[in-house]
């Protein structure tokens, strides 16, 4: 069972990961607006502008 | 008559790098697109930086280089795309709670990573423990769980810790009192089984029983927050605003909690009153209906009291204000109906008083259990184990939930069909009401004034009218205003009197019968009835009356039949002459109907109606239905009402039709039914869970388990009342 020495520390770690990921988005404004959020997802205002002919 | 003339600096900060700041409540997005319009518009324009719109609280940040805009070239800006922007002025207890909002999120992040990494380790414990773990490895993993959860619980359950021990310190006991009970023993019994190499922790359940009550306390906190946002953006959007005279004499426009008692505030003609205050200079008359119900004028002069929320008609004004935003008339009612709010929850107030008595039996149950447990020869740890599941699993998150998982959904539904709620229990008392009362005045009638009967006015003479009434800031010009095609430069208006303006070389006006030229004569045959007169003359020509009215909302009639077909009976309260009350009462087929009546005329007949045993939903709009809007068992108003109806009725409506009021009784009829199958449900879990329990049948994980699934069952149950959307869109598909 020595492989327990390497895969706990991982997986706590990339845990701890997770953690700080989430608390960075938290801080970052990202919670603030979810309705906002799911439907920024459908913009595609970062495709190349050539969408105006079909408007 | 645009925001060129407003000055916006006091909404404006500038966050540095020259970079200026300022929030936007915006009217008028429906859907993403407008999000994606709005921004897209904004960041196309030269020295704008940022541009983003919370589709949440439709609330809009702009940020610009200082200098290069001036902040009523963004609202103008946003107008040309077709959106109404108000400046926002944010108040500090918006701050507050976005920072406690913050705290349980990061609680039950914390709460729920934890589990996660807690988890991994006890199922392998568990899996060992059926097969062939050694010792020294169950014990690395439950030092592991140890080092892992005691941060995660000193952290995630601060919340319940503290508020547990505000109780006890005041020698009472809530609720957080069992679930920090059960939080601490598992925790600790736990830490005495790893210290000693034993074969069972349970880190696992103390902590995903944290995480399950901060998703539930953050779903709460989450529907309080957006219900305020929506009030304040109502707020932004009706323009708290006056305009104040510095010491200079120059003027400037600033929000209403930045005028002191002792300031000078300038009112023009046609502007509502957003201060109470001593008249210094002008004349005027002041329209009341708002505050009487009365529809007359009537005219204050200098030495006069004029109140917050009247609207100032002929002349401008210069006001020494008494009270601004605090102590006004206004200020004074609101705190008072706010505490009559807090006293009014019912289905809330029945869970803290089930807590007062659930509480101690929680805790006597658990003793009785552990002393039970060892006089019949168990041992300590099989009998605490057995104590902290009956902590554990009568923890009432299911009871926590039940209600304001419904109300989160049903307070989503009524948005979308238009109505914003201002107290959350408010779902509960629509669903009682049985006793509907309509204000008149701007509750059955469109707020604006419209024309009696366009058709019998000529179709030149109409648009040449319209166009006069486009510069005139009266409030009967409203019903002329759509008529018109463009404002004539030039044109000129007297306050009180008209407009008078020059088209294609012939001199019109519009206004007064004595701007017009009419005779007493040609005024006595042309009135009658309750409607207000508005001359018209071109040239030389005869004058023309026009009569303007409030007419009914465009679906009164079919509104109240609903009520009626719904079993509810329909009354019609006013401060207006009787005769204008007939007028719509017979339109409506309601035979109930009082007028004349002061505000606290309004609330006897509600307190006789109440007396009766009906509970009574009061629809009003102005300041003299306030009190009674804050007396009546349930309340809604338009969004036109005057900021204090508003604040003081439990739920405001958007739109020229009645329908919401419909749909608000709709939806909180399922929502009720909804609460009350959660409330049965949560009750019959305890009344289960509990001897499973004590009988020793469930370990402290299997506790945490059941009761958050008892909360998964109690949301599920909760989303099901969205399948009424589904109902009511059909049916507005088919009307």
């Amino acid at each position: 069972m020595d492989v327990l020495f390497i895969l706990i520390p991982v997986a706590l770690g990339l845990g701890l990961l997770g953690l700080a990921a989430f608390l960075w988005s938290m801080k970052s404004g990202q919670f603030e607006d979810l309705d906002g959020a799911a439907w920024r997802v459908l913009q595609d205002d970062d495709l190349p502008d050539d969408g105006d002919e079909k408007a | 008559m645009g925001y060129h003339d407003r000055d916006l600096k006091s909404f404006v900060t500038a966050v540095g790098d020259g970079i200026e700041h300022m929030d936007l409540a915006v009217e008028g997005v429906r859907c993403a697109g407008c999000m994606a319009k709005i921004e897209k518009g904004l960041g196309a324009t030269p020295g704008i930086t940022r541009a983003r719109l919370n589709f949440t609280n439709r609330r809009l940040a702009v940020e610009w280089k200082t200098g290069e805009l001036a902040p009523s070239d963004v609202v103008e800006k946003v107008a040309t795309l077709g959106y109404r922007a108000y400046p926002f002025d944010p108040g500090a207890a918006a701050g507050e709670e976005a920072a406690e909002a913050r705290r349980l999120m990061k609680g039950m992040a914390v709460a729920g990573f934890a589990a996660m990494n807690i988890m991994l380790l006890s199922v392998s414990v568990w899996a060992g423990n059926a097969s062939d773990i050694t010792p020294e490895t169950r014990d690395l993993f439950h030092w592991l769980s140890a080092l892992i959860a005691i941060p995660a619980v000193a952290y995630a359950g601060k919340p319940f810790f503290d508020s547990a021990f505000h109780a006890l310190s005041k020698r009472s006991v809530n609720m957080d009192v069992p679930i920090t009970l059960g939080v601490l023993l598992a925790v600790g019994m736990s830490l005495v089984e790893t210290f000693t190499g034993g074969r069972h922790a349970y880190f696992d359940a103390a902590v995903m029983l944290l995480f399950f009550l901060l998703v539930g306390r953050f779903l709460d906190m989450n529907m309080r927050r957006r219900t305020r946002a929506q009030a304040e953006n109502l707020a932004a959007l009706k323009g708290e605003t006056a305009t104040k005279i510095l010491p200079d004499g120059s003027t400037r426009v600033v929000p209403v909690s930045a005028i002191d008692p002792g300031d000078r505030v300038l009112v023009a003609a046609g502007e509502r009153l957003s201060i109470d205050g001593i008249i210094e200079t002008g004349s005027t008359e002041i329209d009341q209906s708002l505050v009487t119900g009365e529809t007359a004028y009537a005219s204050a002069g200098p030495g006069d009291r004029v109140y917050a929320g009247t609207l100032n008609i002929t002349g401008a004004l210069t006001v020494q204000v008494t009270a601004a935003a605090k102590g006004t008339l206004l200020d004074e009612v609101n705190k008072l109906l706010e505490a009559a709010q807090t006293a009014r929850s019912t289905r809330l107030a029945l869970a803290d008083k089930a807590a007062r008595y659930y509480a101690p039996l929680v805790h006597t149950a658990a003793a009785l259990t552990f002393i039970g447990w060892m006089v019949l020869g168990a041992g300590w740890q099989d009998s605490l184990m057995a104590a902290i599941a009956v902590l554990i699993i009568t923890c009432p998150c299911a009871l926590g939930l039940a209600v304001p998982a419904v109300q989160v959904v049903a307070s989503g539904l009524l948005f979308r069909s238009g109505v914003l709620l201002n107290s959350g229990d408010a779902v509960e008392r629509f669903a009682e009401a049985d006793t509907v009362v309509f204000d008149k005045t701007g509750t059955l009638t469109n707020p604006e004034p419209s024309l009696v009967d366009a058709a019998s006015l000529s179709a030149p003479m109409l648009a040449k009218a319209g166009r006069l009434a486009l510069s005139s800031r009266h409030p009967l010009a409203a019903a002329l205003r759509p008529h018109g095609s463009g404002s004539i430069p030039g044109a000129t208006e007297e306050p009180g009197q008209g407009v008078t303006a020059t088209i294609g070389g012939v001199e019109c006006r519009l206004g007064s019968a004595a701007l017009c030229g009419a005779t007493p004569d040609q005024v006595a045959t042309a009135a009658g009835g309750t409607h207000s007169l508005v001359w018209f003359r071109e040239g030389d020509a005869a004058p023309v009356p026009i009569p303007v009215a409030q007419g009914l909302r465009p679906d009164a009639r079919a509104v109240v039949d609903d009520l009626k077909a719904r079993g509810l009976s329909v009354v019609i309260l006013s401060g207006d002459r009787k005769e204008a009350v007939d007028e719509v009462a017979d339109a409506l087929g309601v035979s109930d109907r009082r007028a004349g009546l002061k505000p606290a005329g309004k609330i006897a007949v509600l307190e006789e109606l109440a007396g009766n045993g009906c509970k009574v939903l009061m629809v009003g709009d102005g300041l003299n239905d306030a009190p009674a809007l804050a007396a009546a068992h349930v309340s809604i108003s338009p969004v036109t009402a005057v900021h204090l109806s508003q604040a003081a009725a439990d739920a405001v409506f958007l739109g020229e039709k009645l329908t919401p009021v419909v749909t608000a009784i709709d939806i909180s009829r399922r929502a009720r039914r909804a609460m009350d199958q959660n409330l049965w449900f949560a009750a019959l879990y305890n009344v289960c869970a509990v001897p499973v329990a004590v009988f020793g049948f469930v370990t402290p994980l299997v506790a945490a388990l059941a009761m958050s699934s008892s909360s998964v069952i109690v949301t599920l149950n909760a989303l099901r009342v969205r399948l009424i959307a589904r109902k009511l869109a059909a049916a507005d598909a088919a009307n």
